[in-house]
């Protein structure tokens, strides 16, 4: 039977897997806050036996069966595993193996015993994106589509009316507990939410889908986001782009495509690893990099500073210059972005101090002599060990710090070794 | 006869903000405090102090209903603790969250107002106008749209007893929100929490630092498994009774322990 809805058959498949992706992110953003995203991998397996109960018993695949079954079967595992944990004293991730891999393996049992022909185990894994057009139409809206949409729904409206629960109850559980907003019945209700998101999307989507897209979003939502709502927001975002990017991946390579779409969430996992502002390797990577060359170029502006001061008539090649402070690339771009912003300037084959260059450098030598002084004066320490702290800790002294120092040191115009801290 | 008594109840209630009766807590059956027993009036800052281990966290908790009573009972102002909530305020030990979560210092405080508010109710303009206020009195507005994992430890520390100062309450359970701070936010702390004095708020605090006792403590809590004393610090905070408390466990206290754990006598 083909849909009342004309669209085409590309269109419902997506609608469908970027339907799943979403309501998978939605709840998926808790259980990676709560450090509990292995708990998605257990629910879709441990609720298979539910399924093949409900089955058994309603005689159908019609929805409400299957969605009790899930939530009845959900809830038993999150209490077994609790249980398990609490009374047997088996570790959480052990209690958590057995409960899941032993329900899962029921349910593959009553399957095969009770039930042949009507479900594919195989079809658990990878579901079946690509038949959703040849399925049932409900509301002129595929089967798999629609009930993925009623828990779609259901996560929205659940999260709307319980968002403040569900973020105090995540970050700090015992003070929501104590405020009588107990973080216990908020985590079953989650696990509820997990369990039913995962029988609704196997039909369609198998649990492989499943699993990844209520981890995968939010992780790597949770790398891109400083606000709760803004997380939410971007694992949708992430969910929809994975069915998109995995959909047209998919038909190129003429492969499974809930497969495909799962493969483009972990590539888009992967950008989010180099290119997050705040926590990517790339902005890590590349800050490092600019806090060395600062530190080279101040070392080259207080070197050059230091044989001014002891009124050598010695000048400094820009070969020399460059090896005193360890030579290498990040020297040569020392010595190039010194020149550029004219704190030094090129006298024959010297380097020379420009004004500029000379005022930075004052104040660099001042902030490593105050830090000598503070270190003999307040930690005691010998005179010849207070250098080579000084020298890193110069870099990271700010105007503040060093009126500060200034006022915590007994004499802040003569460093331990008897020379003048500069002004 | 009937009436004067009920107005004798009504002045202690009145009067005493903490009440823990003979209450024993295990965790698996071992107990870790035995038969605590005492009383704390209200208006005070009390100080709760032993060694590692001694169960200072898990009398908090206990009074806070998160970990269960083997035996005996804890009133705040005279009723049990779930009658209670809105009068009570609870500041963890900074390490018990996350604080890569993705909220702001503004969200956290916030979460103080959730208690009064219940279930469903979403905050508004008026909570929010709390949270500008509690963000002011203990001076970190500026951080207001900072997320958390930006801030020092000291304001970390802040944000909680912001968070707290939201809850509006009357009595307060605070783990160790002096631990690792500095200096400055030491003195802000205690400035605080004589301010919460004045305004006739009863705070139990969880504390380490033995030095600094007396000068920011009315009451002390001297506690290992059980209670060596409680009571005013200049009775109370003697070099006898600091030496019952770190003097080592009592021997029989944890071998009887550890035979209820493991439900049989030892040989």
């Amino acid at each position: 039977m083909t849909p009342t809805i004309a669209l085409s058959s590309d269109a419902w498949i997506l609608l469908t897997g970027a339907a799943t992706n979403v309501a998978c992110a939605l709840v998926g953003c808790f259980l990676v806050l709560r450090r509990m995203s292995l708990m998605g991998d257990a629910l879709a397996h441990a609720v298979l036996p539910g399924l093949v109960i409900a089955f058994l018993l309603s005689h159908s695949l019609s929805i409400v069966p299957l969605f009790v079954g899930a939530a009845a079967v959900g809830l038993l595992t999150t209490f077994l595993i609790q249980t398990l944990h609490q009374y047997a004293r088996t570790p959480t991730d052990a209690s958590m193996g057995v409960v899941f891999t032993s329900l899962f393996a029921l349910g593959v049992v009553l399957l095969k015993k009770f039930v042949v022909g009507h479900f594919d185990v195989a079809c658990v894994y990878e579901g079946s994106l690509e038949l959703v057009v040849l399925s049932e139409t409900i509301c002129g809206l595929p089967r798999p589509l629609f009930t993925t949409c009623l828990v779609l729904l259901l996560n929205l409206s659940v999260l709307l009316l319980l968002w403040k629960e569900f973020q105090l109850s995540s970050f700090d559980p015992a003070l929501a507990t104590t405020m009588g907003l107990s973080a216990t019945a908020i985590h079953y209700l989650l696990m509820t939410l997990v369990s039913v998101t995962t029988v609704a999307s196997f039909e369609a989507v198998g649990s492989i889908l499943v699993v990844a897209m209520l981890i995968v979003p939010a992780a790597t939502a949770h790398l891109l986001s400083d606000r709760l709502a803004a997380m939410v927001a971007i694992s949708a975002l992430v969910g929809v782009l994975s069915a998109v990017l995995g959909f047209y991946a998919a038909q190129y390579w003429d492969t499974n495509i809930a497969g495909m779409m799962t493969v483009a969430a972990g590539l888009l996992y992967a950008v989010a690893v180099f290119c997050s502002p705040r926590y990517g390797i790339c902005s890590t990577v590349l800050n490092n990099l600019k806090v060395s060359l600062r530190v080279v170029r101040e070392d080259l502006l207080g070197m050059l500073y230091r044989i001014e001061e002891l009124g050598s008539a010695r000048q400094m090649t820009s070969a020399e210059a460059r090896r005193a402070i360890g030579g290498g690339w990040l020297s040569r771009l020392g010595v190039a972005a010194l020149l550029r912003g004219g704190h030094l300037r090129r006298a024959g084959e010297c380097l020379q101090l420009t004004p500029r260059g000379r005022t930075e450098a004052r104040q660099l030598v001042r902030s490593h002599r105050l830090w000598e002084t503070y270190l003999v004066e307040h930690l005691g320490l010998p005179l010849d060990h207070v250098h080579e702290p000084a020298h890193r800790v110069e870099h990271f002294i700010s105007e503040q710090m060093q009126r500060e120092l200034e006022a915590e040191v007994a004499a802040p115009e003569q460093d331990p070794h008897g020379r003048q801290i500069p002004d | 006869m009937a009436a004067s008594g009920r107005y004798l109840r009504k002045c202690t209630m009145s009067t005493t903000a903490l009440e823990i009766h003979d209450m024993t807590v295990a965790y698996q059956r071992r107990p870790v405090l035995w038969d605590i027993d005492l009383q704390i009036p209200a208006g005070k800052l009390v100080g709760i102090v032993g060694p590692n281990g001694a169960g200072k966290t898990t009398l908090i908790k206990a009074a806070l209903g998160l970990v269960p009573l083997a035996s005996g009972k804890v009133e705040i102002h005279g009723k049990p603790y779930h009658q209670q909530r809105q009068a009570v305020g609870y500041v963890p030990q900074r390490e018990s969250v996350d604080w890569d979560f993705p909220v702001t210092v503004r969200d956290v405080v916030l979460m103080g107002t959730y208690g009064s508010l219940g279930w469903l109710r979403r905050p508004g303009r008026s909570e929010h106008a709390i949270v500008d206020r509690c963000l002011q009195q203990v001076g970190i507005s500026a951080l207001a749209n900072r997320q958390i994992r930006q801030l020092s430890g000291g304001q970390q520390q802040r944000v909680f007893l912001a968070r707290a100062l939201a809850q509006d309450a009357q009595l307060y359970f605070l783990d160790e929100p002096f631990a690792g701070v500095d200096a400055a936010t030491e003195a802000a702390i205690f400035k605080l929490l004589q301010t919460m004095r004045s305004a006739h708020k009863t705070v139990l605090v969880v504390h380490h630092d033995l030095q600094t006792v007396r000068d920011y403590f009315d009451h002390v809590i001297l506690l290992n498994m059980r209670l060596v004393a409680c009571g005013p610090v200049e009775t109370t905070f003697t070099q006898e009774n600091l030496h019952l408390t770190y003097g080592g466990r009592l021997t029989i206290l944890d071998e009887a322990a550890e035979a209820m754990r493991q439900r049989e006598p030892q040989r």
